[in-house]
């Protein structure tokens, strides 16, 4: 893991911890994502809001390559991750999902149980040399995850057993376990009450110590709560990207305005 | 009047039924269609179902009734003297092809009506003048046997005369019911749907009855062997002789033996090949393999059995006598002949491959894609996604459909009529022929079978056990496979 922030040694500024640049996406011929440019900064969360049918899950699943398992999806363009070309024939895609971790909208854990949900990543990529270590590792991320208190006893019992919330939690667990940089979120609260929300959202705040985060959310307030910079997409273009508290309160483009006052989307 | 006509007849009067309940509502209306509660069709339909349902009901319930009490009266003109020399069971079989032979040569004018009921063995050689009109009788017709067949006769007459009577009066009856109650009031919509809605249950429950009706027929055939044959050396008998002058003996076992043996050849052969087939098709294969694919093993799955049946008789026995058989490639002389457990086994297990992959590929895909994406994005490659996920999480289902090969294998006839040989014995080598469950029932069942012997009743307590064990299967399998359904559900 890099511990230091990288920087441009030339212009002496803070290089961000993911790059985009002239991004385009088709999905057959429908062409989903237009000439995108985005810089996504280190150890913070940034939100892509947009109307539905943007392209922020498109964007967002560009970011670790998972478009790459949709046969019809192509991606042009340059994405840079630390600097390193991530589209690069050198880069293994399945290596760079363990450094770039996913939480999707739908709690997904697998059908094991909770310890094994937790352990599947570590044990796949050789992180742990022994049982204990194992254990240790599937007792941080849970508690990272704020689930270890609720799951302790319980480490045995299927995945799938849990509420809605915990299951999102376990996943954001399963996630942690493989020590990812970058945790991109396709609207991992849609499925949850506020309560469950809530916690959630106080989760990501705590993580965006560790790590860089990436959430989409349809949630305006969710946006404004959790994130400190937000992208707005539409169409397709990325229309306006900056700190939240701008956007929220000044947006430059009319149609950012339309939609965060209600107008469309 | 003859069954044919009096349906037609009853048909006739359903469609006057239609007319008159139609027209009735209309003329209470004074032609006026907005008048009535339904629209005319209703009164229409109305009129015809009450016509033909209690008269088709009628019908239904008479035609047993009548056979039965025919055959009540008749079977008691059989002397106990000619009922012990065979089966009174027999005798009665008897008497009806007599009775339907004279029935023939009446129809053919060989005998005149009275002539048919008067006619005495003492003075006619009935078995000639039969079998000059093509009834072909066994035996010599004793006297007892003519004259319980010419009262056969005669009863059927009044009973059919009596049953035409009956029909028609409940049709009449129908028709006077229609001509009262179709007014313009009438709800005659909610009555016809009222009906329609006891005719689905009626199919419905006819597909149950039967299914009830077909287990009656197997226990009580089997009940009937196991007062004629000792039910332990039935289960727990290590020799499977049958023969029909007696002295048979009827052990299960070297039978269920074989149909188990050829069942784990088919599986060994069919799981492994079907379920990889399945995960190539479902995880690995692009859409154009897939088009082409599929269809091609469903192909597979529709070729007639017997047809897999010759493949094995003819292609797979002889190639495999080829190479384990004396002087074969392989110079062992496992094999005798073409016909063996392995030739069954190989040839039952190609046909299973389809089952097996189709079955593993609707519950591989029924795995959710959020599954797959959970995987994948934890960095986990294709193949391990298979691995660790899909197939633990598919695990239950598969099983169930391995269950379910497993029970179509037990119970599958041609393949092991025509490939697995027909001596039954107890024996570890595949290479040797033996015989099943299935093929044993069909080899007692064909020929000139007597009814009422052991050998073949037999039959009836084989089926029996191969109906508990696939419905055991079969059971379990459903109970696995609807399990797994509801994990994601
Ligand atoms: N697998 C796919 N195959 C074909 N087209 C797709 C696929 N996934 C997305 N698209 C198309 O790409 C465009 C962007 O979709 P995307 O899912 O990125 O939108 P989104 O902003 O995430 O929407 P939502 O807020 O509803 O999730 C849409 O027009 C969509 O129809
Ligand atoms: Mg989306």
């Amino acid at each position: 893991m890099n511990e230091m922030p990288v920087v441009d040694a030339e212009a002496g500024t803070l290089l961000p911890k993911i790059s985009a640049k002239k991004v385009q996406v088709f999905y057959g011929e429908t062409h989903a994502i237009k000439d995108v440019d985005l810089n996504i900064a280190d150890r913070t969360v940034t939100a892509f809001i947009g109307p539905s049918g943007c392209g922020k899950s498109t964007f967002l699943r560009c970011l670790n390559r998972m478009n790459d398992t949709i046969d019809i999806c192509r991606v042009e363009g340059d994405i840079r991750i630390d600097g390193e070309d991530i589209y690069d024939p050198k880069v293994d895609p399945v290596q760079l999902r363990a450094k770039v971790g996913m939480v999707f909208q739908k709690p997904n854990p697998f059908p094991k149980s909770i310890y094994d949900n937790i352990a599947y990543g570590p044990r796949i990529h050789g992180l742990s040399r022994s049982k204990a270590d194992l254990d240790e590792i599937v007792a941080n991320s849970l508690q990272k995850a704020g689930l270890y208190e609720e799951v302790k006893d319980r480490l045995d019992e299927p995945g799938t057993g849990l509420s809605g919330g915990q299951q999102q939690r376990l996943c954001i667990a399963r996630a942690i376990a493989v020590s990812p940089e970058v945790i991109l979120m396709d609207e991992p609260c849609s499925a949850l009450d506020p309560i469950a929300t809530a916690k959630i959202e106080e989760l990501i705040d705590e993580l965006r110590e560790n790590y860089t985060i990436v959430i989409v959310t349809h949630s305006m307030q969710q946006a404004a709560r959790v994130s400190q910079r937000t992208a707005f997409f539409h169409l397709g273009n990325l229309v306006e990207e900056g700190e939240t508290k701008e956007i929220f309160t000044n947006p430059t483009d009319r149609r950012t305005q339309d939609y965060i006052t209600g107008r469309f989307g | 009047m003859s069954l044919p006509i009096l349906v037609f007849v009853l048909l006739a009067l359903s469609v006057a039924g239609y007319v008159l309940g139609r027209g009735r509502a209309m003329a209470s209306a004074g032609g006026d269609a907005r008048k009535l509660h339904s629209l005319p069709n209703y009164y229409g339909w109305f009129g015809f179902l009450v016509a033909l349902l209690p008269a088709a009901l009628m019908l239904l319930l008479w035609l047993p009734a009548q056979s039965v009490v025919i055959d009540t009266q008749v079977s008691a003109m059989i002397s106990d003297r000619s009922a012990a020399e065979s089966s009174r069971g027999l005798v009665m079989s008897d008497v009806e092809r007599v009775a339907e032979g004279l029935d023939l040569a009446v129809d053919a004018g060989v005998l005149t009506e009275e002539q048919a009921a008067s006619i005495r063995t003492e003075f006619t050689d009935v078995r000639e003048r039969l079998g000059e009109v093509g009834v072909a009788l066994g035996s010599d017709v004793t006297s007892e046997t003519l004259q319980a067949a010419q009262r056969y006769r005669a009863l059927s007459s009044t009973g059919d005369l009596l049953r035409t009577l009956a029909v028609v009066a409940a049709a009449l009856a129908g028709l006077a019911f229609v001509y009262r109650r179709a007014a313009s009031t009438f709800r005659a919509r909610n009555a016809v749907e009222a009906v329609v809605r006891w005719i689905l249950i009626l199919a419905a429950s006819i597909a149950i009855l039967t299914t009830v009706g077909i287990i009656l027929s197997l226990i009580f055939n089997t009940v009937e062997f196991f007062s004629l044959y000792p039910a332990w050396d039935f289960f727990f008998g290590l020799t499977w002789s049958p023969s029909f002058g007696g002295g048979s003996e009827l052990g299960i076992l070297p039978l269920l033996w074989a149909t188990l043996y050829i069942s784990f050849i088919a599986l060994a052969v069919s799981v492994p090949i079907g379920l990889f087939a399945a995960i190539y098709l479902s995880e690995y294969a692009g859409p154009a393999v897939r088009a082409v694919a599929k269809p091609l093993l469903e192909v597979l799955a529709g070729i007639p059995t017997i047809v897999y049946g010759l493949f094995a008789l003819l292609t797979v026995g002889p190639l495999l006598v080829d190479i384990f058989g004396d002087g074969g490639v392989l110079g062992v002389g496992w094999m005798g002949g073409g016909t063996a457990v392995m030739t069954a086994g190989l040839v039952m297990g190609i046909m299973l491959i389809p089952f097996v992959s189709s079955l593993s590929d609707d519950i591989i895909n029924a795995v959710p894609q959020a599954m797959r994406d959970g995987s994948l994005g934890l960095g986990a490659t294709h193949s391990e996604t298979v691995k660790q996920v899909i197939l633990p999480a598919a695990l239950p289902g598969i099983v169930g459909a391995i269950l379910l090969a497993g029970s179509r294998a037990i119970g599958e006839t041609m393949i092991v009529v025509l490939g697995a040989g027909a001596a039954a014995r107890l024996s570890l080598n595949p290479f040797e022929a033996m015989t099943t469950v299935t093929a044993k029932i069909v080899s007692q069942l064909t020929g000139d079978a007597d009814f009422a012997s052991p050998e073949a009743l037999v039959a009836f307590a084989l089926g029996m056990t191969l109906f508990v064990i696939t419905l055991g299967l079969n059971v379990i399998a459903l109970y696995i496979v609807r399990k797994y359904r509801e994990q994601y559900e």
